[in-house]
């Protein structure tokens, strides 16, 4: 396969043989994604902190000590073995939750273990602490993205679905599934699948996350009793708040392995200059237009 | 397409090396001052933005009877090791009085029997620990303002420091670090998990040499022991001191106050965490500054380096 070695040059004249470069993502854009992923890294871990401070979920109002929904325990062997109890279901989970190697080396009685939580010793202070100071940052620049988004008019274009998108819902799933990634026009757009995915984290999971996490706040709850009716109580706002965490990290895992195999270079490149490749199709035009203009 | 999987290894290694590189890298920065400083500027908007959010009337959600937890989870100190303490529980409290002065027109001492003839506020509230959980229980007691009121307040006062009878440790036990681990043995206070718990155990020892009695300042007879005893306390502004629902409560769900939870007196300050709702209150101290107070930082668990406001 012959390769084509490219210098930095302007999009229009740009287009060397079969590849074409595209300025895709403006300096907002990648400023508040790297921001919103350093947040997001931060948040977790600093919340998985906070969790470990009493690693059991509930629903509802208050705290059912006897029935968790979730929790993690250790038991009084020596060493402990840990164990994770799912809807009254126990499993052993030594070595990861329950018990695990604290920093010295001896296991100790911690819910998630030292390597996923921040501070990585049991530190609920400093854990409270990294975990505001990063949700402030990620809310705000949360909210500079939006307003960008929409004045741009970047945010219709990466997250709304086009009417022939829509259309071919069917075939971009079947698409997306075996890996096949767009290539020529089709490559400049987010592709339906992307576009919706985004559309419910941005709209739904992240301010879900954020509304949750307030709804933890005894002082918000005064002000916004509505948070309370929203998650069924307190404790169950917790549960929600753990379990959205969950689904964002599932997200993330699949945006970083789709965006490693869908050119991870041309991607990194992408998000950190703006410049982003985009390959002709291989097969020419069946219409006769003659390929992109 | 051979290439791939060497790649991603590289990939993957790479991420893993840097993320434990990071992850010392972020520990180390949580110790430099500077960076904790900078990191707390978080607490300190929240403190800004929910005292925007919220009016003095503003009320914490109040609940019903059939919401009433079955079990409060008693947290931190559920039975005091003081021996002045023990002595006044044993006797049901008889000669407990509550001490309210410092920057007051008119201090007063009051039994509670007295406490408990005026008017009384009862709240059905939710209990919200710094840990996570939360307890819905029944509360009556004295609102805060009419003692404050009775007391008259000087122009300087700016601050309520509730001091406590129950001792956390001894001075020079605990001196700042916080070392973790110990899940939920707690010292007093629905408390934060995990650090200064190490002190309740020598503390007992060193509360039950003492000699000091009926009283609450025990200063005096420590050397024997190493140090004075460090006690709960907890301070709150005027605008959490004069809400309706900030009570001393003597009452919890319809029965006098048990010992774990507090008795003979605890603060009630609903819409904030836990730990600053201080049990075993025995004297209540207008101040203009609680920087002579402990360690300074306005509370038992704030002198370990947790938030002052603890609204969220």
């Amino acid at each position: 396969m012959c390769r084509t070695y490219l210098v930095r040059s302007a999009p229009d004249t740009a287009e060397i043989e079969r590849r074409r470069w595209m300025f895709r993502h403006p300096a907002v854009i990648r400023a508040t994604h790297w921001i919103n992923a350093l947040c997001l890294l931060v948040l977790l871990m600093s919340g998985l902190q906070i969790f470990n401070a009493h690693p059991a979920l509930y629903w509802g109002k208050v705290s059912t000590f006897d029935t968790p929904l979730l929790a993690m325990t250790s038991t009084e062997d020596d060493p402990p073995k840990g164990v994770t109890t799912v809807l009254g279901r126990a499993f052993e989970t030594t070595g990861y939750l329950g018990s695990s190697p604290g920093a010295d080396g001896e296991p100790a009685d911690r819910g998630f273990p030292s390597w996923l939580t921040l501070p990585s010793d049991q530190d609920l202070t400093g854990g409270r602490s990294w975990h505001f100071f990063f949700a402030w940052a990620f809310v705000l620049n949360g909210i500079l993205y939006l307003l960008y988004g929409l004045l741009s008019g970047q945010l219709r274009f990466r997250v709304v679905p086009q009417r022939d998108q829509i259309r071919h819902f069917g075939a971009s799933v079947w698409e997306h599934l075996t890996l096949r990634f767009p290539q020529g026009d089709e490559a400049k757009r987010y592709n339906v699948i992307q576009k919706l995915t985004y559309l419910v984290v941005l709209f739904v999971l992240l301010p879900m996350q954020v509304l949750a996490g307030l709804a933890m706040s005894p002082a918000m709850d005064a002000a916004f009793p509505f948070l309370l009716t929203l998650f069924d109580g307190r404790q169950s706002a917790r549960t929600v708040h753990f379990v959205v965490a969950g689904l964002l990290v599932l997200f993330v895992l699949v945006h970083v392995a789709l965006v490693v195999l869908s050119g991870f270079w041309n991607n990194m490149r992408g998000m950190l200059t703006g410049w982003f490749v985009i390959e002709r199709k291989v097969e020419p035009a069946a219409d006769g237009t003659g390929g992109p203009a | 397409m051979s290439r791939q999987p060497s790649r991603r290894a590289l990939l993957l290694g790479a991420t893993a090396a840097a993320g434990t590189a990071m992850l010392g890298g972020c520990d180390r920065l949580g110790e430099a001052e500077w960076f904790r400083r900078t990191l707390k500027t978080g607490e300190d908007a929240n403190l800004f933005v929910q005292r925007l959010l919220l009016t003095e009337r503003t009320l914490a959600p109040e609940f019903v009877e059939a919401d009433i937890s079955p079990w409060f989870k008693p947290n931190g100190t559920e039975d005091p090791p003081d021996r002045s303490y023990k002595a006044l529980a044993k006797r049901k409290f008889v000669n407990y009085r509550l001490e309210v002065g410092g920057l007051v027109e008119k201090p007063f001492k009051l039994s509670l029997a007295e406490l408990r003839k005026l008017p009384a506020r009862t709240q059905i509230t939710r209990h919200d620990c710094v840990e996570g959980w939360s307890a819905i229980g029944k509360w009556t007691g004295v609102p805060l303002a009419d003692l404050l009121n009775r007391a008259g307040l000087k122009p300087e006062a700016r601050f309520v420091v509730f001091h406590c009878a129950d001792t956390m440790g001894q001075d020079g036990d605990n001196d700042g670090e916080d070392d973790g681990a110990a899940g939920d043995s707690g010292s007093q206070e629905e408390a934060p998990a995990g650090n200064a718990n190490p002190n309740m155990t020598k503390q007992s020892g060193g509360g039950e040499s003492k000699k000091d009695s009926g009283g609450q300042q025990a200063s005096e007879d420590t050397a024997a022991s190493g140090g004075s005893p460090v006690r709960y306390y907890e301070s709150i502004d005027l605008l959490d001191a004069f809400h309706p629902q900030t009570i001393l409560a003597y009452e919890m769900n319809g029965q006098a106050l048990p010992v774990a939870n507090g008795a003979p007196l605890r603060l009630r300050l609903e819409r904030n965490l836990g730990y600053k709702q201080a049990k075993y209150v025995i004297r209540v101290e207008v101040v203009e500054s609680f920087a002579h107070i402990g360690e300074g930082k306005g509370g038992y668990w704030e002198d370990q380096g947790y938030a002052w406001y603890a609204g969220i």
